[in-house]
């Protein structure tokens, strides 16, 4: 039953990013090429809703769901591997217009085809496994 | 009504997207969806030959259920809160016509163009092979700065982190290159 929330939340996040057609190709490259505000909206409006949530709960002291306090993990200092795994990211993103959230939700709507970029995100996670410790990170 | 089943204002999915994030917030998890590509590598038994996944994957299934509810959602959005009467993924003409002049066909109310994922297309190893080639970017690129869209744009800009704020640059440098570098030599 604790899982129900989860498939709930997964199942609103895959209606928005379908109806707001974050997951569309076509969308992904009108962003890059600043030809339409949409995906910008998008990103920005979610961050400002999620900039201010974060630091109401952080000034409120807010507990989770079991009571416990609410640590959101730092992300580890660092540059290179942001920024080259960034470009890395981009490149793929500019190509197939799929994020990894997109992935699955283009899958469950009936595109096959993405199952592709799936597998393939799969052996690019798995080769950075395998290349992790010789890598500047 | 009609709004429902068109295409949903940016103002609308931007704030129901913080909304999501900030919901696992509460649930005491954190947004991100590419963790999971190194989840299922661990399920595969990839820890056999690299340490990077040799972690129980058991902690992450809450994640992998989030992913089967977003499958459900895209399902549901698709077949069930769609008309096609309306017109949806209307873009900028100017960018019908780029799209036109490298042979990918308008959407006419299609998510994704048939240059990509029609039966047809899928036939073509050379589709094919950008569709992986994507995606090993893709999966690759994740890991190596430690989140994606959720992980980085939207968790980490929202926790005002300076890592984020870098990846999410690298991002935008790597789509910019892809998209008016490279994406016409691919399809030409």
């Amino acid at each position: 039953m604790k899982f129900i929330k989860f498939l709930l939340v997964g199942v609103v996040f895959g209606i928005v990013l379908t109806k707001s057609e974050a997951v569309s190709w076509y969308r992904i490259y009108e962003m890059f090429h600043f030809q339409s505000f949409h995906m910008f909206g998008i990103i920005m409006t979610a961050v400002v809703v999620g900039t201010i949530g974060v630091q109401l709960i952080k000034r409120n002291n807010v507990k989770d769901i079991t009571g416990q306090p609410i640590v959101i993990p730092n992300k580890d200092k660092g540059f290179t591997g942001y920024f080259v795994g960034g470009i890395l990211f981009g490149l793929g993103w500019g190509l197939v217009g799929t994020c990894p959230g997109p992935m699955y939700i283009l899958i469950g709507a009936g595109f096959w085809g993405i199952g592709v970029v799936l597998l393939g995100a799969l052996v690019g996670t798995y080769f950075y496994g395998l290349l992790r410790s010789k890598l500047p990170h | 009504m009609e709004s429902l089943y068109g295409t949903w204002p940016w103002y609308v999915s931007g704030f129901l997207i913080g909304s999501v994030m900030l919901a696992l917030i509460y649930f005491g998890k954190t947004f991100g969806m590419s963790s999971n590509l190194r989840t299922m590598c661990t399920m595969m038994g990839a820890g056999k030959t690299a340490d990077f996944f040799k972690f129980d994957w058991k902690t992450q299934r809450w994640n992998l259920v989030v992913v089967l509810g977003a499958m459900l959602g895209g399902y549901i959005a698709v077949h069930f809160l769609s008309d096609p009467t309306i017109e949806t993924v209307v873009l900028n003409p100017k960018t019908v016509i780029e799209l036109q002049q490298m042979n990918i066909d308008a959407p006419n109310g299609k998510l994704l163009p048939d240059a990509l994922t029609s039966t047809e297309a899928l036939q073509s190893p050379k589709i094919l092979g950008i569709l992986l080639l994507g995606g090993i970017l893709v999966g690759f690129g994740t890991r190596y700065a430690g989140g994606c869209t959720s992980g980085h744009a939207i968790t980490g800009l929202s926790n005002l982190q300076l890592p984020s704020l870098i990846a999410v640059i690298g991002f935008f440098i790597g789509g910019l290159i892809m998209s008016w570098l490279l994406l016409p030599l691919f399809f030409n």
